[in-house]
């Protein structure tokens, strides 16, 4: 398929893939809890923009997309707000308790402090 | 010539999020994740999505960028900098999430042709609500029992919040305002709110037939409201204050009441009476633009940071 | 007439377009965070304000008019308080280096 034959939805449709891939390698390959949570927003994003290029699509009666999953994705982002204000506020408290901002095992962080 | 238009913006997009993964820095990576939610903004009005380009670029890129950068400054005295995964972890992951990607982006290339979409319906229906903003419309009548628990999840995500304060605190105002606000700053926080409260209302009460709406307005209040709390021009109020507690609750309550009143006067839970729709969803918007901007503002805040005082 | 308003649209956003590239060039090359202020409020304001200009004779009504010049005054004031914070935080960490 050359690239001049793609449509910007279909064209967001993969961003929205890539971006899904590389929010989930955040969340998976960083340790810091709060880079994770921004991994976690990247990913959603990319999902989100998948359902945004299959609103695109579906244009018709009129309108230029489908209203139904542009509504479900507004919903999506105010409560990927809220599910990120909970972490943020739970990452706060773990580091108010503890001084540690990542789920290593204490032993193992101490190790890592004591070393260089 | 639009086609470049999408794969600049497409690059930038992708660029951003691979900086976010790259960057050493926390600091660095949020500030990249606010660009990327701004970017994203536009990218969505090229999807002709004007109503999810403004959520996202308020809520996306502004909001959710402030509460990050905030706690990314109350972190910065951290013990010690994290582990990073190990070589063959990152190598396992990226290959997993290659393979998640890939099979997302395949979904993406196999999309059914002729689309299916919900459009006509949304459209036939459109007149008896007496909307013309078609999202609008979706929220808060065909689909106004997803919005009506979004709502829950809020007041249950700030109950969260709340809770993970110590419990000496329980009660007491967030502490939210740094001991030297700058003098611009505050000048700022002096001549934006008005304008801002402007915009909010213009945006709760056009979204009823062009794109704009609850979310947008009450996060535009929202922003308004902290930027007055940061530059402590007015306290951050006290969590155990009844009529704040009333407000919080006062939307979603109003949209129960009329969704019970439903089985009375219409078809069921939900269901508004014909010819009464319109005034109605003005009605409820506006009730869930206050509740969505304190309880915006209040998540930003986070827990209480101070005992209240008696 | 139109074809008037074309051209001065056309010229004017192709300035303030080439005002942000110059801006942006400035972000990227400038050797101080200072100068790199001086680049970046030259792209938003007059960059910013001639795209604006230029977008006036296509409004199709008096208030879309109206509501891209408030646009362009609120990137102003925000533009203005975001580089006096930048430069502010800069002054205050050389007084106590």
């Amino acid at each position: 398929m050359s690239l001049a034959s793609l449509d910007s939805a279909t064209l967001f449709g993969l961003t929205g893939a890539a971006l899904a891939g590389i929010g989930l390698f955040i969340v998976i390959a960083h340790a810091g809890l709060l880079r994770r949570i921004v991994g976690f927003n990247i990913l959603g994003a990319g999902i989100f923009l998948v359902f945004g290029a299959a609103a695109r699509r579906g244009a018709a009666a009129g309108f230029s997309g489908d209203p139904v999953p542009q509504a479900m994705v507004i919903t999506g982002i105010v409560v990927a707000f809220s599910a990120t204000a909970l972490a943020v506020a739970l990452l706060q408290r773990l580091f108010d308790l503890t001084g540690r901002e990542s789920l290593d095992a204490p032993a193992a962080g101490d190790k890592q402090q004591a070393e260089p | 010539m639009t086609l470049l238009l999408d794969l600049a913006l497409i690059a930038g997009l992708l660029a951003l999020a691979v900086h976010v993964a790259r960057a050493s820095d926390d600091q660095s990576a949020i500030i990249g994740f606010i660009a990327f939610g701004l970017l994203l903004g536009v990218g969505w009005t090229r999807l002709a999505a004007i109503d999810v380009a403004m959520t996202e670029a308020a809520i996306g890129g502004g909001v959710t960028g402030m509460l990050l950068l905030r706690a990314e400054a109350r972190l910065r005295e951290r013990s010690s900098q994290a582990r990073s995964a190990g070589r063959i972890t990152k190598a396992a992951a990226a290959i997993g999430c290659t393979v998640v990607a890939a099979g997302l982006a395949l979904a993406v290339l196999s999309f059914p042709s002729p689309a299916p979409t919900l459009a006509p319906a949304a459209a036939a229906a459109l007149d008896a609500t007496g909307l013309g903003n078609p999202v609008t419309a979706v929220l808060l009548a065909y689909r106004a029992l997803d919005t009506l628990l979004e709502k829950v999840v809020l007041l249950l995500a700030l109950l969260g919040v709340w809770s993970l304060a110590p419990d000496q605190f329980w009660g007491g105002a967030p502490e939210l305002r740094r001991a030297d606000a700058p003098q611009p700053f505050i000048y700022l926080a002096r001549i934006l709110p008005p304008f801002g409260v402007l915009i909010a209302v213009y945006m709760c009460w056009v979204g009823a037939d062009a794109p704009g709406g609850t979310f947008q307005a009450g996060t535009v209040l929202a922003a308004m409201w902290l930027l007055v709390m940061l530059a402590g021009l007015r306290p951050a109020p006290e969590t155990r204050r009844t009529t704040l507690r009333l407000l919080l609750v006062g939307g979603p309550v109003l949209f129960f009441t009329v969704g019970f009143l439903g089985f009375a006067v219409a078809d069921g839970f939900l269901s508004y009476p014909e010819g009464a729709a319109k005034p109605i969803i003005v009605g409820i918007e506006a009730a869930l633009t206050a509740s969505i901007a304190l309880t915006l503002g209040l998540l930003v805040a986070g827990p209480s940071g101070r005992a209240p005082v008696p | 007439m139109t074809s008037l308003a074309n051209a001065f649209t056309l010229i004017a956003v192709g300035c303030g377009a080439l005002l942000f590239l110059a801006g942006t060039l400035g972000l990227l090359r400038f050797p101080d965070t200072l100068s790199r202020l001086h680049a970046l409020s030259k792209a938003d304001n007059l960059g910013l304000g001639l795209i604006v200009l230029g977008l006036l004779p296509q409004a199709a009504s008096f208030t879309g008019g109206l509501k891209l010049v408030c646009v362009w005054l609120l990137a102003q004031i925000s533009a203005a308080t975001a580089s006096q914070l930048i430069a502010g935080v800069l002054y205050r960490r050389k007084l106590r280096p």
